[in-house]
């Protein structure tokens, strides 16, 4: 059973505040991921500590670096069940997990944080994985 | 850097973390540790690479592993304490 909208509403406005588009169902995710151009992040959010306490935190530090994907898009595990599912049927080889973070750079994945690399680090730590790898993914190269 | 943890109450402060056992026979053990007993160590969502076993070595099943994560494979596993080698974060791997 998918947990109340009215308990995750706070930390999934954590994200889209700063710009994350809520993929609430399986189409929305398809729309987000068909691109074949251009950078993008998906969160898959929860309710976990770590998500509030690490994930969430190091995502927004993260995108206050100078190179940041084109575009930022956020399923919720275990309240967005469907949504949540189609976006890990893009990564079907990677084991669930929650919180976790992929980028995308022209429709392929590149950089993928699983749960157990977000648990027990700090924010910082988690920005500072996500920014060294939007420079190496996703900075243009010297002219 | 020095590792804090945060207090799960009664629970060992390994709570909901995904942590890898070693055993004496020589087998793997990962998933999240639910809480560290007398007995010994219980995980949730975990999967084991047992010796000896064929398929993918205990060498690619763990970088597999600190790379992506495991497939929760066993809902529920009690490693006895005795049989514990070594207890250690997934994310030192």
């Amino acid at each position: 059973m998918p947990y109340s909208p009215l308990m995750v509403r706070p930390m999934k406005e954590e994200l889209t505040s700063i710009g994350f588009e809520d993929l609430t169902t399986p189409e929305q995710v398809d729309a987000f991921l068909a691109p074949k151009e251009g950078s993008a992040m998906l969160v898959i959010n929860s309710v976990c500590g770590c998500a509030a306490g690490m994930a969430r935190p190091g995502v927004h530090m993260a995108l206050e670096h100078g190179v940041t994907p084109d575009r930022l898009g956020t399923v919720f595990a275990g309240q967005d069940l469907e949504a949540t599912a189609r976006a890990r049927s893009y990564f079907a080889d990677i084991p669930p997990s929650s919180p976790s973070i992929a980028l995308y750079q022209d429709g392929e994945l590149v950089y993928f944080i699983p749960r157990h690399r977000i648990e027990g680090r700090s924010a910082e730590e988690v920005a500072a994985d996500l920014t060294s790898a939007f420079d190496r993914y996703f900075a243009m190269p010297a002219e | 850097m020095e590792r804090t943890f945060p207090s799960h109450g009664t629970k060992s402060e390994l709570h909901g973390l995904t942590v890898v056992v070693e055993t004496h026979a020589g087998d793997l053990c990962i998933g999240r540790c639910y809480d560290v007993v007398t007995e010994g160590v219980i995980l949730l969502d975990a999967d084991t690479h047992a010796a000896g076993s064929e398929g993918v070595s205990r060498a690619v099943f763990l970088d597999r592993a600190a790379r992506f994560g495991v497939w929760p494979k066993q809902p529920r596993l009690i490693i006895a304490r005795e049989d514990v080698v070594s207890l250690k974060l997934l994310a030192d791997f």
